[in-house]
């Protein structure tokens, strides 16, 4: 029984590591491509039908390339931030859940690596973490440019996780619950209790602004456009990561983007519903195999997912850079205030509505 | 003072609106803007795959005509060197032997005629001083190359293949 | 010797040895990062009691807040070997007093409370964060209130303090 547990997960996580990569490495694509589109060129396509060897390429390019350690580089460290990025982007997929326990015969598998009931708060602790790798490896370079990025880094990521905080606080107060599972089993009923919306209660429509909040603190913790201060070109030349060259940038990109997708799983598990998907009370009534049922949410999940990043980057090719006064200003004085407000709002009203006595 | 043309616009700086300060309608606005032009049509043309034509008054390569019967027609008049401004034109005359009608219209005719590529600006007056119609500039693009000789072209390249005509 | 014991040993070894890292290290970025690790270690030890809430918590504030303050001021000061000032004897005899007082207060109140109690864990759900909000908001809600708005207090100075002078 242990045994069999510990095989399950073991396989179970494999499979979210690799889907990670694979979406992150084909994220670089994608990426690339809609970067064109957006500029009515066509992208990357020469490697391979639509360039989709492209990733490949680009991934022998980073293995061969030379590797420098500058002289005055603390060795070490400046090896450790690129790994503890990535790290720390992987880890934080272990509590999405990504769909309903798959069911054979007694058998139930659970899509989730772990379902802990402080779930949401672990995503945070691993997103704070995340800005370590930028500021090891940033101050390991012995750069100024990679220590200017590296302190953009930090100060960013630590304003932006208060707001993202407060966002979600509202959040909780609906949900009432920080398991994740807890949150998306949440988001099955009703929409404002109307008739023919199962499935679609989902959390954006009770929070709005801690949506909007959140998304806007989603950015900045992937330091993406319009956030993306840390590695911004024009003036750091490539902010923390001047120095790596080779895998060791690589990693640093590649942990970007994996943030990306873990972000986008995360907000829509979160706010849209998760595995969740309007009609899927109509398709038990109707005697579906409950198997069928957790396949079309798990594609459900990855479309909202898909949706995401796709908005990563639309965003990223439509508003350009923030100043840095205007990102702090923005960060302290217009999004905490207002997720306060947000707290204050939701809980009149959860009182008024007698949600809570 | 009074402006010259009546034209001037006084560009007034209100503060702005609550909803402008909000921002959000611009920036959906600005992602109405480009998911606009996500879905038009691209404006790239896949260049080796796919050519633009060329305009009718394209300079191109130089080609040496043949005459109906498949003879060259120049004669090294030296007409087309003599005015080319970027001096890229050089030939040396022969005197064609008997028997060699078939193969040159005139008396004279050109035994070896080269333009380097790297000098000629594709002015095409050489086209023009021509007295017998035998060069044209009208090939494509010159390909690109590594090596500097490569870019002087000699009769090898220039002369039209005769199974053209 | 079960896992639980093995996981506490091994937490415990490695908190005592990077704490003691803290201290030795020259260079002062080292330091504050044998502290995050101390603070991981910590957080494990929360974990193997199931206290959950407080280990995740320690995680997210500590390390992932304060540390890295800490960590962005020592960078900021560039602090190394060559620019810091030698100690004289006076402070590090100054030092040793401060640090021995402290150990005498910590022994003598280990020593005045019970130790049966802090071993043993009356509920095992205890550190859940259901019941901790519960115990929070029932038994010590008036020191829990008192708190929080030293804590508001503590940032309305900081914004007073970073506020820039109008005239």
């Amino acid at each position: 029984m242990e045994s069999a547990l510990i095989i399950e997960k073991f396989i179970l996580i494999t499979v979210v590591l690799v889907v990670s990569l694979v979406v992150a490495m084909y994220m670089t694509l994608v990426e690339r491509k809609f970067a064109g589109f957006f500029q009515d060129r066509l992208g990357p396509n020469r490697a391979g039908p639509f360039g989709i060897l492209q990733p490949l390429a680009d991934g022998v390019k980073l293995f061969t390339k030379e590797e420098i350690l500058p002289a005055n580089a603390n060795k070490l460290l400046f090896i450790m931030g690129p790994s503890l990025a990535m790290f720390t982007a992987t880890i934080s997929s272990a509590v999405i859940p990504w769909g309903r326990d798959l069911v054979f015969g007694d058998k139930v598998i659970s899509l989730q690596v772990t379902d802990i009931n402080v779930g949401l708060l672990y995503i945070f602790g691993v997103v704070s973490l995340g800005v370590y790798g930028m500021m090891i490896g940033g101050w390991a370079s012995n750069n100024k440019y990679s220590l200017m990025g590296t302190i953009r880094a930090a100060s960013q990521s630590i304003s932006y996780e208060i707001a993202m905080g407060m966002a979600i606080i509202a959040l909780l107060m609906v949900t009432g619950t920080l398991s994740m599972r807890g949150i998306v089993d949440g988001q099955a009923s009703t929409l404002y209790g109307l008739k023919g919306t199962e499935g679609l209660g989902w959390n954006v429509f009770y929070q709005p602004v801690a949506f909007l909040i959140y998304l806007i603190c989603m950015f900045a913790e992937c330091n993406r456009t319009p956030f993306d201060l840390p590695e911004c070109e024009s003036e750091l030349v490539a902010g923390y990561h001047t120095e790596h060259s080779s895998m060791k940038l690589g990693f640093y990109l590649f942990a970007e983007y994996i943030n990306m997708f873990v972000s986008s799983a995360v907000i829509s598990a979160l706010f849209f519903g998760g595995y969740n998907f309007p009609g899927q009370e109509a398709l038990v009534n109707a005697g579906v195999a409950s198997n069928v049922i957790t396949i079309l949410g798990l594609l459900a999940f990855f479309l909202k997912i898909g949706f995401f990043l796709f908005f990563f980057v639309w965003v990223r090719w439509t508003i350009p850079r923030f100043r840095y006064d205007q990102l702090m200003r923005l960060g302290w004085n217009m999004l905490v205030p207002l997720a306060i407000a947000n707290i204050g709002i939701t809980g009149i009203v959860m009182y008024l509505t007698g949600h809570i006595n | 003072m009074e402006s010259l043309t009546n034209r001037k616009k006084v560009v007034e700086q209100k503060p702005m609106t609550f909803a402008e300060r909000m921002y959000l309608p611009a920036i959906f606005q600005g992602l109405t803007i480009t998911l606009k032009h996500f879905f038009k049509k691209k404006a790239t043309i896949q260049y080796p795959d796919v050519k633009r034509e060329f305009s009718v008054n394209f300079r191109g390569i130089h080609s040496l005509k043949r005459d109906d019967e498949g003879r060259e027609r120049c004669t090294a008049c030296g007409l087309c060197a003599l005015s080319c401004p970027a001096e890229a034109i050089t030939m040396v005359a022969a005197e064609r032997k008997p028997g060699e009608e078939g193969l040159y219209r005139e008396e004279k005719y050109a035994a070896t005629y080269e333009i380097n590529m790297l000098r000629c600006i594709f002015c095409g007056f050489c086209e023009e001083a021509c007295p017998k119609e035998a060069i044209y500039l009208d090939g494509d693009i010159p390909p690109a190359s590594f090596d500097r000789e490569n870019f002087v072209y000699g009769k090898d390249k220039l002369v039209e293949p005769i199974h053209k005509k | 010797m079960t896992v639980t014991q093995s996981l506490f040993y091994f937490l415990a070894f490695v908190a005592i040895f990077s704490s003691l890292l803290v201290v030795l290290a020259k260079n002062p970025i080292h330091s504050v990062l044998y502290l995050i690790l101390t603070f991981f270690t910590l957080t494990g030890e929360y974990i193997l009691l199931n206290a959950q809430f407080v280990g995740i918590v320690n995680i997210i504030v500590y390390a992932g807040a304060i540390m890295v303050l800490f960590l962005f001021v020592i960078m900021l000061l560039n602090l190394n070997v060559q620019t810091e000032p030698q100690k004289t004897n006076l402070i590090k005899f100054i030092g040793i007093i401060t640090g021995g007082i402290g150990l005498v207060v910590l022994t003598g109140s280990l020593k005045a409370s019970d130790p049966s109690n802090l071993v043993v864990i009356q509920n095992v759900d205890m550190g859940l964060v259901k019941n901790l909000g519960k115990v929070l908001f029932k038994d010590f809600l008036l020191p829990f209130e008192i708190v929080s708005i030293l804590f508001l207090s503590a940032m309305v100075g900081a914004v007073l303090l970073a506020r820039k002078e109008t005239k």
